[in-house]
């Protein structure tokens, strides 16, 4: 008998208390998981309409197939849904070209933002077509934008309130801190009303902001106080010596921070940064809240088409997966990436 | 630099304010918290303390806040246990249960927790009705009407609260393994209970009952707050065994070896040896994460169960005063936050203290 196999056995049976674990989790198995697989894979179908579904019993994949392009693309005009569908691989393929190390330097903040800026143009309908309203947007590309565009419009936001925490000068780090804690005290949903319900009142009478654009924008804030908690770690783990070495050098302020400093700070916390990736990924959810629809939102909203009323077991097993498979990837990436980055010699 | 930053704030905040005051007077509000003593004339479906329409737009409120206080509390004492077990069971030398345990939270912690929340709302009213509820538990009735447990039913709340009070010390007390409190809890509990027994105290084990076609008698948890407790508690209670396993693999092997070369059990020394060491690591971590159920709570507006945020978004579409009750929700989550991590610094600097006496 193998070592793991003698391993196991102990593992499994090797005193009482492992015995009764062994026989609790068969008893798991056959009350939960056994059902489940009934239900999801078993009986379930596949192709057909609701009719056959309610036959068969199982879940009612066919509710998925039949409303995937809803899913996804929510209120998107279906005769340029192509655009909606070109913004996401956009977006898609800027997320991904971010995290491989390889592609780091000045030329991805360019690439970057100009995929952000072309992706939001299609999703606008501009150039030629009819112009989209962002109330007609949904699914996975406003689940999308929110995030990367929350992600990375927060991180010049996130280094200014870090670098403003240290400030020497009282006031500018007393806003820094208010702003900072404040933020993280307050759950996201109030400051999405504020976005809403708010800041409309603020402006001139007559005047008015896109509702997108405001959700947009209180996600960055929101996202920019956590960000600078993690920057500000990042920073506190560079030794004084390497800011006395820049200012020794006769660089100034900036140069010191931008080309000594940050470099080494941002390193240091890129695992962290990808942490908090995932928790915004999520975070968009709560956009429903205010009416807007995201993925999640899509998805709850094709439960109530007449035709396919009530499927929200499957719609929402569906979401799961979808939000399952992307941050479960993120997060091994995650652990990838502390690992390649704190092995020797590395850049 | 400093002074011009502030000068610009201080325009734009100016700016914002006068425009926001000019609308609030062009659709006829009055700024300011008079509207707090209006009636308010909307239900609100379940109230720690009496509430009906009609009442001032400041009771609703507190209905609110209280309500997010129960689901916080329950949430926090709740997803502590469970996630203390899950970290300890994510340890154990079962590679079934180990596995299990790691799989269960990496699917908490990699969906979001609004569909989380959604998929125990559909749970807790897809329950069967009052008249077929389930009954996993002697004593215990699940429907689509709610979650009924068996509660105490008592004349004297005074006493029920003193003995409740000994009964929490005396469970603190048996967890650390201190017999002199835990003795001196016990004593007092049933001092306690045997006064008020005297000086003709009911006290009742009541049993949810189907009655007619509801369920009566016992607690009843709404399913909206059932949904929203389960849910708050089931992704708390993952990221709390996360770091109950991060902590107790901090404390150093040496320190199992020299707790059986003693002669002490497995679970002796997790708890006498082990756990003092990893709460060091394990405190901070988990004052982040009752601040962050609390602030989660507030997704119940999603579920429908009327905490703070819930009853406020009510108050603002109705009266119109955004600006008001934002600043009331906002000033209330600061102080929560302010207040959970006051005790937890405190509870920390204990344990910090003792371990330079030692």
């Amino acid at each position: 008998m193998t070592a793991t196999a003698l391993d196991w056995r102990k593992g499994l049976f090797g005193n009482k208390t492992n015995i009764a674990i062994t026989a609790g989790y068969a008893a798991f198995v056959w009350w939960l998981v056994v059902p489940f697989l009934q239900w999801a894979v078993v009986d379930a179908t596949l192709h057909g309409t609701s009719e056959t579904c309610s036959r068969d019993g199982g879940a009612c994949w066919a509710f998925i197939v039949a409303k995937a392009n809803f899913i996804t693309f929510g209120f998107y005009p279906a005769d340029v849904r192509w655009r909606a569908a070109v913004a996401c691989v956009l977006l898609l393929a800027v997320a991904v070209a971010i995290c491989v190390p390889r592609f780091w330097s000045r030329w991805l903040a360019a690439f970057g933002l100009g995929g952000l800026v072309i992706a939001v143009l299609l999703l606008l309908g501009v150039p030629p077509g009819q112009i989209v309203t962002t109330e007609q947007w949904g699914g996975l590309p406003v689940t999308l934008l929110l995030s990367v565009v929350g992600l990375a419009g927060a991180f010049p936001l996130a280094v200014m309130l870090a670098l403003a925490r240290q400030s020497r000068r009282g006031g500018i780090r007393m806003l820094s801190v208010v702003f900072i804690e404040v933020v993280r005290g307050v759950p996201f949903i109030s400051i999405l009303y504020m976005a809403t319900l708010l800041f409309p009142l603020m402006l001139p009478h007559g005047a008015s902001i896109d509702k997108f654009l405001r959700a947009q924008v209180a996600l960055i804030l929101f996202v920019s106080a956590y960000m600078a908690e993690i920057v500000r770690a990042g920073l506190s783990s560079v030794p004084r010596g390497q800011t006395e070495a820049g200012e020794a050098l006769g660089l100034s302020y900036f140069n010191t921070m931008q080309l000594i400093v940050m470099p080494q700070a941002l390193r240091a916390v890129i695992p962290s940064l990808v942490n908090l990736a995932i928790g915004v990924f999520q975070d968009t959810t709560l956009v429903l809240v205010i009416g807007m629809f995201d993925f999640l939102n899509t998805a709850r909203a094709a439960a109530t088409d007449p035709q396919w009323l009530g499927y929200y077991d499957e719609s929402f097993a569906f979401v799961a997966a979808v939000y399952f498979v992307c941050c479960f990837a993120l997060s091994r990436y995650s652990l990838w990436l502390e690992r390649y980055l704190g092995r020797p010699g590395a850049r | 630099m400093q002074c011009a930053l502030l000068v610009v704030i201080v325009l734009a905040v100016q700016y914002l304010g006068s425009n926001l005051a000019a609308n609030m007077k062009l659709v006829g509000i009055t700024p300011g918290f008079g509207f707090l003593n209006h009636a308010a004339n909307f239900q609100i479906g379940e109230s720690v303390i009496p509430y009906q329409a009609g009442d001032s737009y400041g009771r609703a409120i507190l209905v609110g806040l209280l309500n997010t206080v129960k689901v916080a509390v329950a949430g926090c004492i709740l997803a502590t246990i469970v996630g203390v077990a899950l970290g300890v069971a994510r340890l154990s030398t079962n590679p079934l249960l180990a596995w299990q345990v790691q799989a269960f939270v990496e699917v908490v912690r990699n969906t979001p927790l609004l569909l989380q929340l959604f998929f125990w709302n559909a749970v807790l009213h897809g329950l069967p009705g009052p008249r077929q509820a389930l009954s996993p538990v002697a004593g215990v009735l699940l429907s689509n009407r709610g979650v009924f447990v068996p509660g105490i039913e008592t004349d004297s709340p005074v006493i029920a609260g003193v003995v409740l009070v000994f009964a929490l010390a005396a469970v603190v007390f048996l967890a650390q393994g201190r017999h002199i409190g835990l003795a001196a809890s016990v004593a007092g509990l049933l001092g306690a209970g045997a006064w008020g027994l005297a000086h003709g105290a009911t006290v009742a084990l009541e049993l949810p009952r189907l009655r007619g076609f509801n369920i009566a008698g016992g607690l009843t948890l709404s399913p909206e707050f059932a949904a929203l407790l389960i849910g708050l508690v089931v992704n708390t209670s993952a990221s709390i065994a996360e770091t109950v396993r991060g902590g107790i693999v901090s404390v150093s092997a040496g320190q199992w070896e020299a707790g059986a070369a003693l002669g002490l059990k497995r679970l002796q020394i997790l708890r006498l040896i082990v756990l003092p060491q990893a709460l060091r690591v394990i405190i901070p971590v988990m004052t982040s994460s009752f601040l962050t159920l609390t602030k989660n709570s507030s997704l119940a507006v999603a579920i429908g169960y009327p905490e703070l945020v819930s009853v406020l978004n009510t108050t603002a579409n109705t009266t119109g005063q955004a600006l008001e009750t934002i600043f009331i929700m906002m000033v209330v989550y600061l102080t929560l936050s302010l207040t959970v991590s006051v005790f937890m610094n405190a509870y920390n600097r204990r344990w910090k203290l003792r371990e330079n006496a030692r």
